[in-house]
């Protein structure tokens, strides 16, 4: 590269990191930034003592510690269960595994609330698994965050593998090795980026889920998280809050240093259209496995469909009728089409922002440098846009009330403020779905499509697109659940005559009365039907695209 | 890729993304210059008003009105809190007597009395400048309810008082709220300090929980998962909710509920509106808490967020009446003194409850 090259793609590099950099600094960095700010200068002065007291208290050892092992253990449960499904609903064939992967995605974007009504149904002492004995237990907590998370792992692994070239494996085979050598020296070695980046996003999720915690632990159980929500918003102690959002700044990155020394250096990836086979006898595992999982997600499942047909002792679809009529319960502020309607053209929008935004961000740090000064830089880049999801969303919430509401940035009731915040939740999904893909592609292929003759777009549809585009579809759907299902953000954001979906169900359920209780189950069950809905088109959508390459 | 392929690929990107950005920005204007004829209220999530009433009321003060709910009572009051000087509107709504005193310490709010307050609403009013700047609009008493149909199953008469909890003839049966989670179940635990006393409560709550009380996040969880009469198939026939829940639990077909409400454990919560300081339009928000007081409004809150007007000329829905009677003597303990303690009782029953 001559070096007036270099640094006009030094400076473009810099203008296009400049665009997402811009929107995290606004909508996660001031906030954050405002908030701590309160804390650690409650009357205009620097005081640390009160963070040096609250970070000296007994009981933080103790959340912190519980925040770590519930979210490791729950993040392992989630990998363990995650992988096998994504083999079994992406390598085999079988009927109906289109309809199961949209399933599996459908506990991602449902209302804690909901759900863990759902799950207390079927675990409390007098439920049909309360022999088990997990209503209130620690147990209950980490069953419930696997099984919002088992689609993450899924999603982000499932199109890797699909695209995956099967004839090492089947030249190992071939030399003799067992099934599960295969698995263990060429399978799983090639899925270590993928499996890596799924986990860190799980993690994030487990240890910043709060909701899950209090209902699921009958309030026994404190996390960080569940403390930074009774400190803001019970006790209003922003000192003791500001402490221990530092807290969880300071583990995120930890972990995510800690998994970017790990990543492993990139392996040549040949990648081909697998075509799916039918399962033989050495599949029993993974299938078992997946039984399991499907267990896992439709139990819960079931019974919210189940209460939400159950009208006093007799069957009914009352509360499914009474959703389009926004005068069937004063709870209700528009009727739950028009929620739907602005839950799914807000999607659309935080969809575009977050592949858009995550795009870029993919495609910058998986550029290759060896210089050490660039590439530090890089791999900052990369783990920054993690941070949204391991940062307390009460924080955030609180911040964007406090920080966003006079010029330059006087940005409280924009309309456009709630599809931005969603793409903050999704954008890092976004990115660690494609970043490894587009890892694994060798520089070289980029330079000998140059060589022949190809110009930039040419070696971008001909190199990097084949390979990325099923990720980047995967990423979109994700994208579009992620926002489908968003309540932090989005409840403090959401314009009162415009709610969400998922606002809607939350308002109904703060309502005594059965009748809205019934009508938030069918109003999540909605949600889950539209979820897996999308996901399902948007399979189809990819698979029309591949003529078009 | 060639260094030119590079920076092509990032400029297109960066291109498209201040496109995306642009595009989903509908009309990003500003809406300052209609500040004078909409009124923005800030209430909690419970708010739930029919059209007609809020119709009515813009059609007699002229104003629009906007509600803007944000979150349960704690969270509102700590969200006014913080964007004191700059309110996210011009009046609140749902403001209650257990966070009634940080708000106006804190300066949230600016002085109003409506000239016709009902003369039955004064019993509610604060003292000193508190009950200048937040009008009381209705109330509502948090007790435990029995299934009175599961109790009568079993022969066993229901208990009555909060020492009836702890007789072993019920252990088991009780289920609640967390106080530091929910709204009635901080009420709960305060009817405990104000029958136990800020040194006793500890100790009952200790032999409460021997009892095998159990004690789950929020009030949904508790009613319709836990509660035997919930529809949740619960095994527990007591629940902390509300004196106005019995009509709920009237059977299709029939004119009694199965449940009841005991008297004798009930905490009253009093809800406030009031106008914020530094409102953009503090006359339109004067005459909505006007209108809070007047009839239309207090005639619309029993139907519709299950809590009793200020007013006591305004009629009561039938079932009312006859299966939703408020405690007589509700226990209570001063704002002042909730307000102070608030965090420090909170902690403490986490503690205690914490096994």
């Amino acid at each position: 590269m001559s070096p007036g090259g270099q640094k006009r793609y030094v400076a473009l590099a810099a203008a296009a990191a400049a665009v997402p950099l811009a929107v995290l600094a606004v909508f996660f960095v001031v906030p954050v930034v405002g908030m701590l700010r309160l804390g650690f200068f409650p009357d205009g002065e620097l005081d640390l003592g009160g963070v040096v007291e609250t970070l000296a208290r007994p009981r933080v050892g103790r959340v912190v510690w519980f925040t770590v092992w519930s979210a490791s253990l729950a993040t392992a449960v989630t990998v363990m269960l995650g992988v096998p499904v994504a083999y079994a609903l992406h390598r085999l064939s079988f009927p109906g595994r289109r309809i199961l992967r949209g399933l599996v995605a459908v506990p991602f974007v449902l209302p804690t609330v909901v759900v863990g009504v759902a799950f207390r149904t079927l675990l409390a002492d007098a439920g049909p698994l309360g022999f088990l004995g997990l209503d209130g237990s620690a147990a209950g907590i980490v069953a419930a965050l696997v099984f919002f998370n088992v689609s993450v792992v899924v999603r982000t692994v499932g199109p890797w593998w699909e695209a995956m070239d099967p004839r090492r494996e089947e030249a190992a085979a071939a030399l003799g090795a067992t099934p599960l050598q295969v698995l263990r020296t060429v399978t799983l070695p090639a899925l270590r980026p993928v499996v890596l980046s799924a986990a860190s996003v799980v993690f994030l999720f487990c240890a910043t889920a709060f909701g899950v915690v209090l209902t699921m632990g009958g309030l026994r159980y404190a996390t960080v998280e569940t403390e930074i929500y009774l400190l803001t918003t019970q006790f209003l102690d922003l000192r003791a809050a500001a402490a221990l959002s530092v807290l969880q700044i300071v583990v995120v990155v930890v972990l995510l240093v800690v998994t970017g020394r790990t990543r492993p250096s990139p392996v040549e990836r040949v990648t081909v259209d697998t075509v799916a086979r039918r399962p033989r006898g050495t599949d029993l595992p993974a299938l078992i496995v997946l039984g399991l999982a499907l267990l896992l997600v439709v139990a819960p499942l079931g019974t919210l469909v189940v209460r939400s047909l159950r009208v006093d002792g007799g069957w009914s679809t009352e509360y499914y009728r009474a959703l389009g009529d926004a005068d069937a319960s004063p709870a209700l502020a528009v009727p739950v089409g028009t929620a739907l309607e602005n839950s799914l053209r807000i999607a659309v929008d935080a969809t575009l922002v977050a592949l858009t935004l995550g795009l870029v961000v993919a495609v910058l740090v998986t550029r290759r440098t060896r210089r050490p000064g660039p590439r530090r830089l890089l791999s900052l880049f990369d783990g920054i846009f993690m941070l949204p999801l391991g940062v307390s969303a009460v924080t955030v919430g609180f911040g964007l009330l406090v920080t966003l509401d006079r010029p330059p940035l006087d940005l409280r009731g924009s309309p456009w403020l709630v599809p931005v915040a969603q793409a903050m939740v999704a954008l890092p999904l976004v990115v660690r779905t494609i970043v490894p893909v587009l890892r694994s592609i060798d520089e070289r292929r980029r330079e000998a499509a140059a060589t022949l003759g190809a110009g930039p777009l040419r070696v971008l549809a001909t190199v990097d697109l084949p390979v990325a585009w099923r990720p980047a579809l995967a990423a979109t759907g994700f994208a579009f659940a992620v926002s489908l299902g968003e309540f932090g953000a989005t409840s403090f954001l959401a314009r009162p005559d415009a709610p969400t979906l998922p606002v809607l169900v939350y308002q109904l359920v703060s309502r005594p009365g059965a009748d809205n209780f019934g009508m938030a189950l069918a109003a999540s069950v909605v949600l889950g039907l539209v979820t897996a809905v999308v996901m399902l088109a948007v399979e189809r959508l990819h698979l029309r695209g591949v003529g078009a390459f | 890729m060639s260094h030119r392929g590079r920076g092509l690929l990032a400029a297109t990107i960066t291109v498209a993304a201040l496109a995306a950005l642009a595009a989903c920005s509908p009309g990003a204007t500003n809406d300052s210059g209609e500040a004078n004829d909409t009124v923005t209220l800030v209430t909690h999530d419970s708010w739930s008003v029919p059209d007609e009433v809020i119709a009515a009321f813009e059609e007699e003060s002229g104003y629009r009105l906007e509600v803007v709910p944000s979150g349960d009572a704690g969270a509102l009051t700590n969200k006014l809190v913080l964007t004191k000087g700059n309110p996210l509107g011009d009046a609140v709504y749902g403001i209650d007597n257990t966070f009634a005193t940080r708000a106006v310490d804190e300066g949230v709010l600016a002085e109003h009395v409506p000239a016709d307050l009902p003369a039955s609403a004064e019993q509610y009013r604060l003292e000193g400048a508190a009950g200048d700047q937040l009008t009381p609009v209705d109330w509502g008493d948090v007790c435990v309810n029995a299934d009175d149909r599961w109790f009568a199953a079993h022969d066993l008469a229901p208990p009555r008082t909060l020492d009836d909890l702890l007789d072993p003839a019920y252990e088991g049966l009780l289920v609640t709220p967390g106080a530091s989670s929910s709204s009635p179940g901080f009420a709960f635990l305060l009817a405990t300090i104000g029958k136990y006393g800020v040194d006793g409560w500890q100790d009952y709550w200790t032999r409460l929980l021997d009892n095998g009380a159990k004690i789950v996040s929020d009030w949904s969880e508790a009613y319709e998962v836990d509660f035997t009469a919930g529809g949740g198939g619960g095994d527990r026939p007591l629940v902390v909710s509300y004196h106005s829940s019995p009509p709920f639990t009237i059977p299709e077909g029939e004119r009694r509920p199965t449940t009841s409400a005991l008297l004798e454990t009930c905490f009253r919560q009093v809800e406030y509106a009031g106008v914020l300081e530094g409102a953009a339009n503090p006359e339109g928000a004067k005459a909505l808490v006007d209108f809070m007081v007047g009839e239309t409004f207090q005639e619309a809150l029993p139907e519709n967020m299950y809590v009793v007007p200020v007013d006591d000329t305004v009629d009561l829905p039938p079932l009312w009446e006859k299966w939703a009677r408020p405690a007589p003597h509700p226990i209570t303990v001063p704002a002042e003194e909730i307000a102070e303690h608030r965090s420090e009782w909170i902690r403490a029953w986490s503690d205690v409850t914490a096994r």
